[in-house]
């Protein structure tokens, strides 16, 4: 297609927004489906429309990303709404990384709910949610991130909460709303003492304000800034905002745990990298790197140590991801303005490969619990005997968590390590480095249970999930083409993320 | 475009076998190995590089393509082969044919997996022996583990889990201590490159800046050091030896070739590339030198002492291997074209003599159900080919005239008495040249008991001949042994070639 087409002169520029555009819509049509006809169970096709509008979605975002929407080669960012949303190379490569999380969990839940009701609301509530995070990419506002941040979270709270007859789900969903509840004030509240500060909500207008000083309140605005990094640390499960994590994964559905830890990360991430990198000037005296620096060091550390601890093997994934949480903060952790771009693209380019390997994790987890084999490491012992293929995905997806070289995680790793010493934290890159080789540990022993030790007793698996086995196989092979296939998607990352650099 | 065909028929083998029935599992393997055999000694006979391929060599099969573009840093598909790798290749593809059929007999279940992870193994090695680019290399240096760690921990022995888990664990923080030294040196060379010739060529051209408060010289010391234990590990010399002997005697017998065979080569072709050809004036400073010639000569003394200990037929052959490693050092640390060559000659030498160690020992096992030294005598009037080829193989262990062994030892032996690097090199010389008695002593006396004498092995079952697809790869490597003692100018000739370069840097002699 070409490139001209997609500038703004010849389609209404509000089409930009097709990615969050096609999912919106799918939520509706599936609301409206469901409502034509209540009684009447077509799981099909409901999963079927789910996942037409998830691909559309990542169709439109792969098709602007490789059109060059928004991007510097065809007029710059496209601005809507009175610039409160903001359509560019890195909202465009989020809404990919979302679409793709989702389609997949789509898919994969259509085995999981099969004798579940509500799988319309189910599945529109995860449509939902995506919508919401698909703005949040694209937020240039304070107010519209904190109305997109609110509609990914609100679905999100329900689908942890979905199997309301398990105490350990609606426990789960209300940890998970109460936490969510409190860091959404402690957000808001920060927004409005920004605000107070610089007079306005639009990110690169605060930027002006605060790099031309506050006199007087520089104080209030940094205090300001501190909160909304606190709101962003609850949604991607940084510390010391974690605490729901292993909980809300634990309880939710398995899918709903692959889509919170990988999609819903990534859109905490998305959103935090626009309101700082656009938002807070690092000169004007208030130097949230430092904050980033200690959240991502202590995050990490945390997050490994406790995966290192755990019995059960969705619990040790739930802390596994706030590790991985703590390497992608290197991001911003080692931002340093200008060519510091560079490390963020890094970031955005990890948080992709998670995207499809800690789905990929998660969705296996799903399988598991639909064999009912049980959640602790013993439980697994032997799988592969058995499924065999879904053993091999599996243990891609752990050594590809791991960063092992054959898999997409080495490369994903390797270049978030390398921005940070680019930048001059080769500190931070060597506390990731060795979090990364204590990991391996945890990680291998699924692959121990799963191939070296011999089952407890006879297993008898029940039919295998069709949607959901390939969902996992389509993940495992992501995850390995993402080595070879890296540099595309470095290439995008860092060439978008650096545009977005002020 | 030749290298690109054989990995990645290498690799479609393995996913092919990986899918095939596991009644036809093992012949299939076997045949799609001979592909990757045929495309080496095609090769072999079409080679036409010079030199050394990191020190402006020309390179045969060269292929350099970009792969992605970071920071400044080009990462490349850059493969090609040059004197010091295309013997490795060779072996690699040989070896782990007759690997594949030693298999036939005791891997009785999951074979189709078991083959597709022994292909794709293969498949892995020939990428590491072919890479120029450093991280295309360690992409394939890393996945060699993979498959090793699943060959080991689950078609291995009673204590296999623990084996695979040790191997794994101790070889990948190797690989971490290396890879960090190395980045260590890239980044502050002004490359913008990963590509082995050109860090290289920049590393001896003297264009190393100095990193957070370390010199240029202190830098190249610590990354020389972090690298060569890195490597060390993998060779494994002492101390870093204690993983192999488990991972030996609780892989089996196949698994244990391509160990001993193959991966051990890994370590001292690593450190043949990187420390001894882009670091020589590290190693050639006296201390450096010295310490790792005493490495070198601890692990051949304590190695075959170790050996002479043992009382189990496999652990002896694992042992030897520490030792025979250890040879391979001196000669490499000799800076001699004798020496150097010799180390690379004995490479391929000990992949095949240990590739026939392990193998005849796994069929005596296959046979008698036992390995104990002490369970067993006579075997030679119930196995007489078996044991033929064992005591021939046993010889050549033993560096007997016109077998490869021979060959090697003796080129190491000349190189590195004369070595200007070394201090006082005669003394290490002679010192390591102990090593060859106690290889003598422990293999006779091993052999004298299990091999000869009365046959008494109390079983129930019968104790019969082997197959003859048990014992043809035996005769193939004794042949291969004898045809590289007999005329070593097969491969000696292009390995000299390669390694002038290295020995010129140096002013080191012949």
């Amino acid at each position: 297609m070409d490139p001209v087409l997609l500038q703004a002169d010849q389609l209404p520029s509000w089409t930009a927004l097709a990615p969050a555009l096609a999912l919106a819509a799918t939520g509706l049509v599936l609301i409206a489906v469901d409502s034509i006809d209540p009684d009447d169970s077509r799981p099909a096709l409901l999963a079927g429309i789910a996942t037409v509008g998830s691909l559309a979605s990542l169709g439109f975002a792969g098709w602007f990303l490789s059109a060059g929407t928004g991007q510097a080669g065809t007029g710059g960012a496209i601005a809507l709404f009175g610039d409160a949303l903001v359509v560019d190379g890195m909202a465009l490569f989020f809404q990919a990384v979302f679409a793709s999380v989702t389609a997949l969990v789509v898919v994969a839940s259509y085995d999981y709910l099969s004798d579940h009701p509500y799988r319309a609301e189910f599945y529109s509530l995860v449509l939902f949610a995506a919508t919401g995070m698909a703005l949040m990419a694209a937020a240039n506002s304070l107010a519209v991130a904190f109305i997109a941040l609110e509609l990914a979270s609100l679905p999100s709270y329900a689908l942890v909460a979905f199997l309301k007859r398990n105490a350990g789900s609606v426990e789960a969903g209300l940890k998970y709303f109460l936490i969510g509840a409190l860091s959404s004030s402690v957000f808001a509240f920060g927004i409005s003492l920004v605000y107070a500060a610089t007079g306005s909500l639009l990110l690169p207008d605060v930027y002006d304000a605060l790099a031309g000083g506050v006199e007087g309140l520089t104080g209030v605005a940094a205090v300001g800034i501190l909160m909304v990094a606190g709101g962003f640390a609850f949604k991607t499960a940084s510390v010391p905002f974690h605490f729901w994590a292993p909980e809300a994964y634990e309880g939710a559905p398995a899918p709903v745990s692959a889509f919170l830890s990988s999609a819903s990360k990534a859109a905490g991430f998305a959103l935090a990298f626009r309101v700082f990198v656009v938002g807070f000037p690092l000169d004007a005296g208030i130097d949230w790197v430092l904050l980033f620096q200690v959240l991502a060091v202590v995050t990490m550390t945390l997050g490994n140590f406790a995966a290192a601890t755990q019995e059960e093997v969705k619990r040790m994934l739930a802390y596994s991801s706030i590790g991985h949480a703590g390497y992608a903060l290197i991001g911003l952790a080692a931002f340093t303005g200008g060519a510091g771009g560079d490390v963020i693209g890094a970031s955005m380019a990890h948080l992709l490969v998670y995207g499809f390997m800690n789905t990929g994790a998660f969705l296996f987890v799903a399988l598991a619990e639909h064999w009912e084999i049980g959640r602790t490491f013993d439980d697994y012992a032997g799988l592969a005997s058995r499924a065999p293929m879904a053993s091999v995905a599996m243990s891609v997806f752990m050594f590809s968590l791991a960063g092992l070289p054959p898999f997409g995680g080495f490369f994903s790793k390797y270049f978030l390590f390398m921005g940070a010493i680019d930048a001059g934290f080769w500190w931070l890159a060597a506390v990731g480095a060795v979090n990364s080789a204590l990991s391996l540990f945890y990680y291998s022993r699924v692959v121990k249970a799963l191939w070296l030790d011999d089952a407890v007793g006879e297993f008898e698996l029940a039919s295998t999930p069709t949607a959901l086995y390939a969902a996992v196989v389509f993940a495992a092979v992501a995850t390995l083409l993402l080595l070879p296939g890296f540099a595309p998607v470095i290439e995008t990352a860092q060439s978008v993320a650096t545009t977005v650099v002020p | 475009m030749i290298i690109e065909a054989l990995i990645g028929v290498t690799f479609l083998a393995a996913l092919v076998v990986m899918l095939a029935p596991d009644r036809y599992a093992g012949k299939l393997a076997f045949a799609l190995s001979l592909l990757p055999v045929v495309g080496s000694l095609y090769m072999w006979a079409g080679f036409d590089a010079g030199g050394n391929a990191l020190m402006a060599g020309s390179i045969a099969y060269e292929t350099q393509l970009d792969w992605l573009t970071v920071a400044g840093y080009d990462l490349q598909w850059f493969v090609g082969v040059d004197g010091i790798s295309l013997p490795l290749v060779v072996l690699s593809t040989v070896l782990s044919s007759l690997a594949i059929v030693s298999a036939w007999t005791p891997i009785d279940t999951r074979q189709s997996q078991f083959y597709g992870l022994m292909l794709f193994m293969e498949a892995n090695l020939l990428g590491v022996f072919t890479a120029l680019d450093f991280f295309l290399w360690f992409v394939f240096w890393e996945a060699v583990l993979v498959p090793m760690y699943f060959l080991i921990g689950v078609w291995g022995g009673p204590r296999r889990k623990y084996a695979a888990i040790k191997f794994f664990v101790y070889t990948n923080i190797a690989s971490l201590a290396m890879f960090i030294a190395f980045m260590a040196l890239v980044f502050n060379l002004p490359v913008g490159s990963f590509g082995l010739p050109e860090i290289t060529q920049s590393l001896q051209a003297g264009e190393l800046s100095s990193f957070v408060g370390l010199d240029p010289a202190t830098l190249k010391l610590a990354a020389f050091a972090a690298m060569f234990a890195g490597f060390a590990v993998k060779v494994p010399v002492v101390p870093f030896h204690t993983w192999l002997p488990d991972a030996h005697v609780e892989a089996p017998t196949p698994v244990s070739v391509m160990l001993a065979g193959v991966l051990l080569k890994m370590g001292t072709y690593a450190l043949l590339r990187f420390n001894f050809t882009m670091l020589p004036d590290v190693a050639t400073r006296p201390l450096v030198a010295t310490v790792i010639a005493a490495v070198a000569v601890v692990s051949v003394i304590y190695g075959a002492m170790l050996a002479l200990a043992q009382q189990d037929l496999k652990r002896i052959v694992a042992y030897s291997s520490v030792s025979s490693m250890g040879y391979v050092i001196l000669g490499l640390i000799a800076y001699t074209g004798l020496g150097i060559g010799g180390a690379t000659f004995q490479m391929v030498a000990h992949g095949l003599i240990s590739g026939l160690m392990f193998m005849a020992v796994g069929v005596i096992y296959n046979v008698t159900h036992t390995r104990m030294v002490g369970d067993m005598s006579g075997m030679a009037d119930r196995m007489p080919v078996t044991v033929g080829i064992l005591v021939a193989g046993a010889f050549g262990y033993m560096g007997l005239p016109l077998m490869a062994g021979f060959a090697a030892e003796y080129f190491i032996f000349q190189g590195a008495f004369a070595s200007t690097v070394i201090p006082s090199a005669p003394l290490f010389t002679a010192a390591s040249m102990f090593g060859i008695v106690i290889v003598a002593g422990y293999l006779l006396f091993a052999m004298q008991r299990t091999l000869f004498g009365e046959f008494s092995l109390e079983t129930d079952y019968e104790v019969r001949r082997a197959h003859f697809h048990d014992v043809a790869p035996l005769a193939v490597l004794l042949l291969c042994t004898i045809a590289l003692g007999v005329a070593p100018n097969i491969f000696f000739e292009m390995i000299t070639d390669a390694i002038e370069p290295v020995v010129a840097v140096v002013g080191g002699g012949a």
